[in-house]
């Protein structure tokens, strides 16, 4: 047993006791330094997990897998934890006041997507996926005591969250009775077809379903976008959503390979009304940020598209798109959050005129959404096009139109926000000003989503070789 | 009578329909997290009646029962307190009158 495999969640876990208890010893004032603390080892454990990337062993008869395919989404979930705390710096007033707990919190969510996502059987994998949720509960209550509606979205949060987690809990207890083990890749081998089986796969299923935001288990999403603080509905909208694909995933094509047939046109089916209905649902929406969570849940749709298709190209599309998805969603999350401390609004049409307020805003969340439409130059364009092309190879050619439909209605959504940023009347002439961190990031998040679009190939290789390790 | 695996597994998916029951169907938030523990209970009985009844000579069920336990317990401490700040805000537990974001 090689524990230096294990160093980038050792090395995780420690920092985060290590912000606790800096937290409870740093005076007062200077609180502030805690976030370059954090940004700093958040950087140095995405140096440690990028170094494993080739590595390939498990734990213990496999319990526990280091391979590239869960390196690659630690890299993820380390950059978008790091994303998110940049956008702290210029939003989280009682995060970097009062306590400095927030951020050992989001390192501990961190900690639980890395178990979850190399977890090789169901009691690590369920660990990980509470360690991550939990954490998640008390991050959007984060807000208690200031704004009501936080504490509303946590609780709502929890209720529905730890439902869905018993219900796929109870899955796994039937998975376990049926084959006798909760290894993974074991699973597989030793399963038949009875009902408990198919009950135990569907229960699952909707477990996963629930993290990842899939049609019909989505209701869930705006509500609770809307409620928590700005930069936990980042880190919710794009890591744990990472998460539960990273695991969906790797239950699925291990454990069941030999179901395909049953399962694949079921989450076909599913795929096909979250693109529909999330693109849909989108377009009415008032609200800024209740926008952008139907714009997820149809992100969602065309993610679970690589699903179906069940093959390395498929997963190498997923994992290709959930990166790209990462930087458009923060961009243009990070870009409301700005808006928000200035004018104390998240309605579309107080974005009017922001083409004039501020230049780099409006062409950070242009582009952002342009890219999660999936416009030719842009990165999402790219990753629609690896998950359509694989599908397609699968014969699911009505499965790409509906997805291309549904892109094209997106784009109606995302460049109506666009008219009213630049074509809208302004009635305050006033500059929004951006703090040095915040522009850090969006200039970052705008440059990776062209350049990722124009350069694929490294990426993609990257990704690539990443897929290999689930077949 | 013998009692066999049959009648555990009855046993935790009626206790199992309860707790969905009382989660969907309860207005008060602390009914609701009383019904998400028996649901989660009633994933122990399984755990264990498998484990006795499928794989004897493995304590994998007794396991994972166990961490079941554990984490239940953290769900509910945390759902405790999420109550506690909802009422301080609200001053309700009753989830009708959570109404500040769109259902």
């Amino acid at each position: 047993m090689d524990y230096t495999l294990l160093v980038p969640e050792i090395f995780v876990a420690s920092l985060a006791c290590l912000l606790l208890i800096l937290g409870l010893i740093a005076p007062k004032g200077e609180k502030r330094g805690l976030v370059l603390f954090a940004i700093v080892g958040i950087i140095a454990s995405i140096v440690v997990v990028a170094a494993h990337f080739n590595m390939f062993d498990g734990f213990l008869g496999r319990m526990y897998l280091v391979d590239s395919y869960a390196s690659y989404f630690k890299v993820l979930f380390l950059v978008s934890v790091l994303l998110v705390c940049l956008t702290t710096t210029s939003y989280f007033k009682p995060l970097a006041g009062e306590g400095s707990e927030a951020y050992a919190i989001m390192l501990f969510a961190t900690l639980g997507m890395m178990i979850l996502v190399s977890a090789g059987e169901l009691i690590t994998l369920y660990v990980g996926m509470e360690l991550m949720t939990i954490s998640f509960y008390i991050l959007t209550a984060n807000l208690a005591g200031e704004d009501a509606r936080s504490s509303e979205a946590g609780l709502k949060y929890l209720i529905l969250g730890a439902v869905s987690s018993a219900v796929m809990l109870y899955g796994f207890t039937l998975l376990y009775g049926v084959t006798g083990t909760t290894l993974i890749h074991q699973i597989a081998l030793h399963s038949d077809s009875s009902p408990a089986f198919w009950l135990g796969v569907v229960f699952a299923l909707s477990g996963f379903g629930f993290k990842v935001a899939m049609v019909p288990f989505h209701m869930w999403a705006p509500e609770i976008y809307e409620g928590a603080p700005p930069p936990v509905t980042i880190f919710l909208a794009v890591a744990s959503k990472a998460a539960g694909f990273a695991v969906f995933v790797r239950v699925f094509l291990t454990a069941f390979p030999y179901h395909a047939d049953h399962w694949v046109p079921i989450i076909a089916f599913l795929a096909a009304i979250t693109m529909i209905l999330g693109n849909l649902a989108a377009i009415p929406q008032q609200n800024i940020k209740r926008m952008l969570a139907y714009s997820s849940i149809a992100q969602a749709g065309y993610l679970l598209v690589g699903l179906v298709a069940a093959n390395q190209l498929g997963v190498k599309g997923i994992l290709f798109y959930t990166m790209i998805y990462v930087f458009a969603n923060v961009g243009a999350f990070a870009v409301t959050i700005v808006f928000n401390n200035v004018s104390e609004s998240d309605d579309i049409a107080d974005y009017s005129g922001l083409a004039q307020r501020s230049p780099l805003l409006a062409a950070t969340l242009l582009i952002c959404m342009l890219s999660m439409a999936g416009i030719p130059p842009l990165a999402g364009f790219a990753g629609k096009f690896y998950l359509f092309s694989a599908v397609i190879d699968q014969g699911f050619l009505w499965l790409a139109i509906i997805g291309l439909v549904m892109s094209m209605i997106s784009v109606y959504y995302y460049l109506s926000v666009a008219r009213v940023m630049y074509l809208g009347q302004v009635t305050d002439y006033s500059a929004i000003k951006v703090n040095g961190s915040m522009k850090l990031l969006l200039y970052g998040c705008m440059i990776l989503s062209i350049i990722l679009g124009v350069y694929p190939d490294a990426l993609a290789q990257i990704a690539n070789t990443a897929a290999k390790f689930m077949f | 009578m013998i009692i066999t695996l049959n009648h555990y597994l009855l046993l935790a998916a009626m206790l199992f329909c309860i707790g969905l029951y009382a989660a969907l169907a309860k207005k008060n938030a602390i009914s609701i997290l009383m019904g998400i523990e028996l649901m989660l209970n009633a994933c122990i009985i399984n755990l264990v009646a498998f484990n006795r009844f499928m794989a004897p000579d493995m304590v994998v069920g007794h396991v994972f029962g166990i961490f079941v336990i554990a984490l239940a317990a953290a769900e509910v401490a945390v759902g405790l307190a999420l109550v506690l700040t909802v009422y301080r805000d609200l001053l309700s537990v009753n989830i009708d009158d959570f109404n500040w974001l769109k259902w």
